[in-house]
């Protein structure tokens, strides 16, 4: 969708909660799993869970494996990528002012043309 | 390049271009007013877009779908929620699905637009784009500038380089 490109409003949107950015600074350190992470909050394991899904399906978090624990680790590339999206919006409204700009040249062509035309009657 | 400014203000969830046109207030306007108009800039050459409806007036709605080069459609709305002629309009778009009903797992983004009159006969245009939270904004501003996401970031860009010349 070109409101935005792709792939960025579920990465703001993973962001946009409260308890899913705090998840997210957690999990930069990468030692706790799922069940560690819901201590932290006075919601329930589900509820936690549920967050944990959210992020892990825009890329913001990944689970890994270690012995037999699975860790929750935040992939910082994917927040990198989030700020590469922000400054691609940015290029995609450069495109279109680019085209508004051509676009109003050309009609200001036409009007000098007739004008033209008009003075030469 | 007719961009004066791009703002990225965390504290205003904003991102926000400026850009100035050689054109009169009225010729501005008329890039959003007119949905032929719209057509010829809202979307790169490769995914031309289509208004289906434009009613430019408080409550109103206007629908658009694109085209890809290989056919596909994306679909979008916005909902129009002020409109001041020639100097103002409000939208709040989101993503639809082909027939019309709307994604409700995307969130809604908001558009501002500004346009006023400058000395000789230039206008300028202000652009901007609001983001769901302060928060989610200030993460992703702050990313990029601790030591050792430096060669990230200059990789990203050199993505981005390339993606930019597809626009």
């Amino acid at each position: 969708m070109q409101i935005a490109p792709p792939g960025f409003d579920r990465v703001f949107s993973a962001l946009a909660d409260h308890t899913r950015r705090d998840i997210v600074r957690r999990a930069i350190s990468a030692e706790e799993g799922v069940l560690e992470l819901a201590s932290h909050y006075p919601i329930s394991f589900a509820a936690v869970q549920k967050h944990v899904a959210v992020l892990e399906r825009a890329g913001v978090i990944t689970k890994q494996r270690i012995g037999r624990r699975r860790i929750v680790r935040t992939n910082r590339e994917a927040l990198l990528v989030a700020r590469r999206l922000l400054d691609q919006y940015e290029g995609l409204w450069r495109a279109r002012i680019d085209r508004m700009n051509e676009l109003i040249a050309e009609t200001a062509g036409a009007i000098d043309t007739a004008e033209t035309k008009e003075s030469k009657r | 390049m007719t961009v004066t400014a791009v703002r990225k203000d965390p504290q205003r969830l904003t991102l926000t271009l400026e850009a100035e046109f050689d054109a009169s207030v009225e010729r501005v306007w008329q890039l959003w007013a007119d949905p032929r108009q719209l057509e010829r800039w809202w979307g790169p050459p490769t995914y031309p877009a289509t208004f289906t409806k434009h009613d430019l007036a408080p409550g109103g709605r206007i629908e658009y779908h694109m085209t890809g080069p290989a056919g596909d459609q994306p679909h979008g709305y916005w909902d129009v929620l002020e409109v001041d002629p020639p100097r103002r309009i409000v939208l709040r778009g989101g993503c639809a699905y082909a027939d019309g009903t709307l994604t409700t797992e995307i969130p809604i983004s908001t558009i501002r637009v500004g346009i006023e009159e400058l000395a000789q006969g230039r206008t300028r245009m202000s652009i901007e784009n609001v983001f769901p939270s302060t928060d989610a904004m200030e993460q992703i501003l702050a990313m990029g500038t601790e030591e050792g996401q430096r060669q990230a970031v200059s990789q990203a860009d050199a993505i981005l380089a390339e993606e930019t010349i597809q626009l």
